[in-house]
């Protein structure tokens, strides 16, 4: 519908060819190996299309051959990016079909950690983000603070990006002596840092005039594509699986969430940067109220789930990551299928950036914070 | 002819040697001999300048950034620059199959030309410190340095890469239209030098004691935003935006020609941080200087000094440039075109209305016996009261200009950004059934 509109101003001025642009897969700003082929006229964004498929590594049938213990590890490498939050999808689908009984300290230490990695995953969001839109100091600030939170997951699970973070009915270990100390303390410290990004971006002329209007998606429109996460909060929609179907021990916390209204780059970048402090909200919260007791539940000596099929979803920090398996009453699955959030947010690009600028369309990808991992799979 | 001798001699030891161990006759010396020593010289110190700036630059992200930057080679990093340099010098020469090959080879060369051809008439100091003193000079800098577009739309061209060609195109536009705003921006100052020397505005901001600055607050600011545009910088990066066109116009460039377009491009900077210095920030003078140094005697050290003043408040400017760069956001084509052609341009043709007019009441105020001008031939010498209303008017300017530009751009969208964005809310929504029991 855009393009028509487009062809038909440009008629009546210059014969001008359209010009075909071949972003990626080596791009600086496509946030990964995602290819995307744009028509342009001058500058003007045409029409595009995504070429995926450069990080395909088959991992939804390499999951058909492994036991359900072994396919963990799997999930952390989707969205490599919050491979906590992952993680998560894979046990607890597993554990709800076998109706096992997880320790709330399992609970609570889960929702610390996946907050704190949603975070994470956020921060890297703004620096990427700032940085595709030239405001490179940002990317130093934020990876300063996503650092703390690295090392407190290193402690924690003995790695800083691809975590393996739990196992089925709880948790590997328990939580590392300063745990609390840590955590706490970066609690203490972040709301400031958040203020920090803020007077560099949210005020800026510059920031705004790249982001106010930019990509914008409507709520019926964003509904329909199965936007997800903050891209679908940003246009208005209040759907958080955290508020819907808590999981974890989120039926526990108190934490609101933010919408935007035009939703538009700029609206998802406050949605993201109000996600931060509830998360940061969430954590405090689970961190007093965190109990005692063991992590794990008693395990039979194979993970065998009954037969039947069982959908189950979190909140990831790109947006809903859900898992749906369908087991034979086997050692193994006999299907995996993830619901990959940044593969279904990657489609609303088209409609978001035709009639924008090439430079756009590189603001877009970032407010669209996907992961090429996670659609590639 | 007396005269012009004197404006090229030597310094006095220097021309002892010359005439002591080669036996040289006066004009030999005064023409060919002493400028090649300071042709070689200024490009030996430019060039190291050059070098350095990119040091300084990586050391002051650094700073904003909270880390350290170049710390390995030598003491803090020092040899960072030398050994870049090296690693350029020993890289593949390559030139891609399909690029035009004898356009892509001289590109970076008339980069680097147009932008160390200018320092001829930069006057870095007073005396010999000079290389020469041509009376359009400032019009040659603005005519060199404009050269420096062909390189890039060069190389874009002949690179045969889409990547380069927009970066070239975007360049190219962007390089015309800041280079009217440029040009105007200077106009105000030139109404109170009346010259186009560099080494006589320099002079007649000395003999007045007063920076440009002070009288033209609106020109000096728009000299350094076009500045910025004009070399490509952030926040106005956009030929060579990385996030979208990956290097822009040398995308295809490697090795030692790429380092060429790096130096040309920090040249470029240090020549607008040089014409800026000289034009508005009173070039070689610092108060005090000369009563100590030239009126005791001690001519050469005068001089010594005066250059490092001069370097020291290019390098003030250079400062800012990184700073910005650093700080900001990158703007997007057409809102850079907007800024040129909306705001610059109309800033700079209100900035010359309004000097004109108060250089103008002024000499009126004059005639009508309120003793404001000092001597009116050559540059214009004002008295106390001449300066106090030159500055009371700059201050005004600032404001009308402000004013006249907000009542421009009232109706463009990027002038009510923050009415239209929106605050995000806050909402509570009622908890589900729990998905896990």
């Amino acid at each position: 519908m855009h393009q028509v509109e487009i062809a038909t101003t440009q008629e009546t001025l210059l014969d001008t060819p359209e010009m075909v642009l071949n972003m990626g897969p080596q791009h600086p700003s496509t946030h990964g190996v995602l290819r995307i082929v744009l028509r342009l006229d001058g500058e003007t964004v045409i029409d595009l299309d995504c070429d995926i498929g450069y990080l395909h590594r088959g991992m939804e049938k390499i999951a058909e051959n492994r036991m359900y213990t072994q396919i963990a590890p799997y999930w952390d490498r989707l969205d490599y990016i919050a491979a906590v939050s992952n993680g998560l999808v894979w046990v607890e689908t597993v554990e709800q079909m076998m109706g096992l009984a997880v320790p709330p300290r399992a609970h609570y230490l889960r929702t610390i950690l996946t907050e704190l990695n949603r975070i994470a995953s956020h921060l890297l969001w703004l620096a990427t983000h700032a940085l595709d839109i030239g405001a490179v100091t940002v990317l130093l600030w934020a990876l300063r603070e996503r650092e703390e939170i690295l090392k407190i997951f290193e402690r924690q699970f003995g790695a800083r990006l691809t975590c393996h973070a739990w196992r089925v009915g709880g948790m590997p270990n328990d939580a590392y002596d300063d745990f609390s100390a840590d955590v706490q303390r970066f609690v203490n410290n972040f709301p400031k840092r958040l203020d920090e990004y803020e007077t560099v971006l949210s005020e800026n002329r510059i920031w705004l005039s790249r982001t106010v209007g930019i990509g914008i998606i409507s709520a019926e429109d964003a509904i329909a594509i199965g936007l997800s996460g903050p891209a679908l909060r940003g246009s208005g929609v209040p759907w958080d699986v955290r508020k819907a179907r808590p999981y974890a021990a989120y039926a526990d916390m108190d934490f609101d969430i933010p919408l935007g209204e035009n939703g538009d780059t700029y609206d998802r970048y406050l949605v993201r940067l109000e996600e931060m402090r509830q998360s940061r909200r969430i954590i405090d919260q689970a961190l007093d109220k965190l109990p005692d007791g063991p992590v794990n539940a008693k395990l039979p000596k194979i993970v065998k789930p009954p037969v039947g099929d069982y959908y189950h979803s979190i909140e990831g920090p790109k947006g809903e990551i859900g898992c749906y398996l369908v087991s034979d009453g086997t050692a193994q699955p006999w299907r995996v299928r993830v619901r990959p959030p940044s593969f279904i947010n990657l489609q609303a690009l088209r409609q978001m950036c035709v009639g924008h600028l090439v430079a756009d369309v590189v603001a877009i990808i970032g407010t669209l914070d996907i992961v090429l991992g996670e659609i590639d799979r | 002819m007396q005269n012009v001798m004197a404006l090229f001699a030597p310094i006095d030891f220097v021309n002892d040697l010359l005439v002591r161990f080669l036996n040289l006759n006066p004009d030999t010396i005064n023409f060919v001999v002493w400028p090649l020593i300071q042709i070689g010289l200024v490009v030996t110190l430019v060039a190291l300048w050059v070098a350095y700036a990119t040091y300084l630059e990586r050391k002051i992200s650094a700073f904003i950034q909270a880390r350290l930057g170049p710390m390995r080679v030598g003491p803090w990093g020092l040899l960072q620059p030398i050994a870049d340099g090296l690693k350029l010098l020993t890289k593949e020469d390559f030139i891609p199959d399909k690029a035009d090959r004898w356009i892509f080879f001289f590109a970076p060369y008339i980069a680097v030309a147009a932008a160390f051809i200018v320092f001829s008439v930069i006057p870095f100091g007073p005396d010999w410190a000079v290389i020469t003193d041509v009376n359009i000079g400032l019009l040659l800098v603005l005519a060199v340095s404009s050269v420096g577009v062909l390189a890039l739309i060069l190389a874009g061209w002949s690179s045969n890469s889409k990547y380069s060609l927009l970066g070239a195109l975007r360049s190219s536009a962007q390089m015309v239209s800041y280079e009217v705003g440029m040009g105007l921006a200077l106009i105000g100052a030139l109404m109170f030098a009346r010259t186009l020397s560099l080494s006589s505005i320099v002079n007649a901001q000395g003999a007045d004691s007063i920076w440009f600055v002070v009288y033209q607050p609106v020109g000096f600011l728009l000299f350094l935003v076009a500045g910025i545009a004009e070399n490509n910088r952030a926040p106005f990066d956009l030929p060579e935006a990385e996030s979208e066109l990956v290097a822009g116009f040398h995308t295809e460039y490697s090795g030692f020609r790429w380092s060429l377009f790096f130096m040309a491009e920090y040249a470029a900077m240090v020549v607008v941080a040089s014409v800026a210095t000289t034009v508005y920030l009173g070039g070689w003078y610092f108060p005090f200087v000369y009563g100590l140094t030239e009126a005791k005697g001690y001519h050469n050290l005068y001089v010594f000094i005066s250059v490092a003043t001069f370097l020291i408040k290019a390098s003030i400017i250079l400062y800012i440039y990184f700073w910005l760069r650093w700080t900001l956001p990158r703007f997007r084509y057409d809102q850079l075109m907007d800024i040129g052609w909306k705001w610059l341009i109309p800033a700079a043709l209100i900035n010359i209305a309004w000097t004109a007019l108060t250089v103008f009441s002024a000499q009126a105020l004059d005639v009508w016996g309120k003793h404001t001008i000092e001597r009116a031939g050559g540059h214009l010498n004002l008295t106390a009261a001449g300066k106090g209303f030159m500055i009371v008017m700059g201050l005004i300017g600032l404001v009308i200009t402000g004013a006249v530009l907000s009542r421009i751009n009232w109706r463009s969208r990027d002038f009510h950004l923050k009415t239209q964005r929106r605050n995000i809310r806050l909402v509570d929504v009622p908890k589900g059934k729990p998905a896990v029991s």
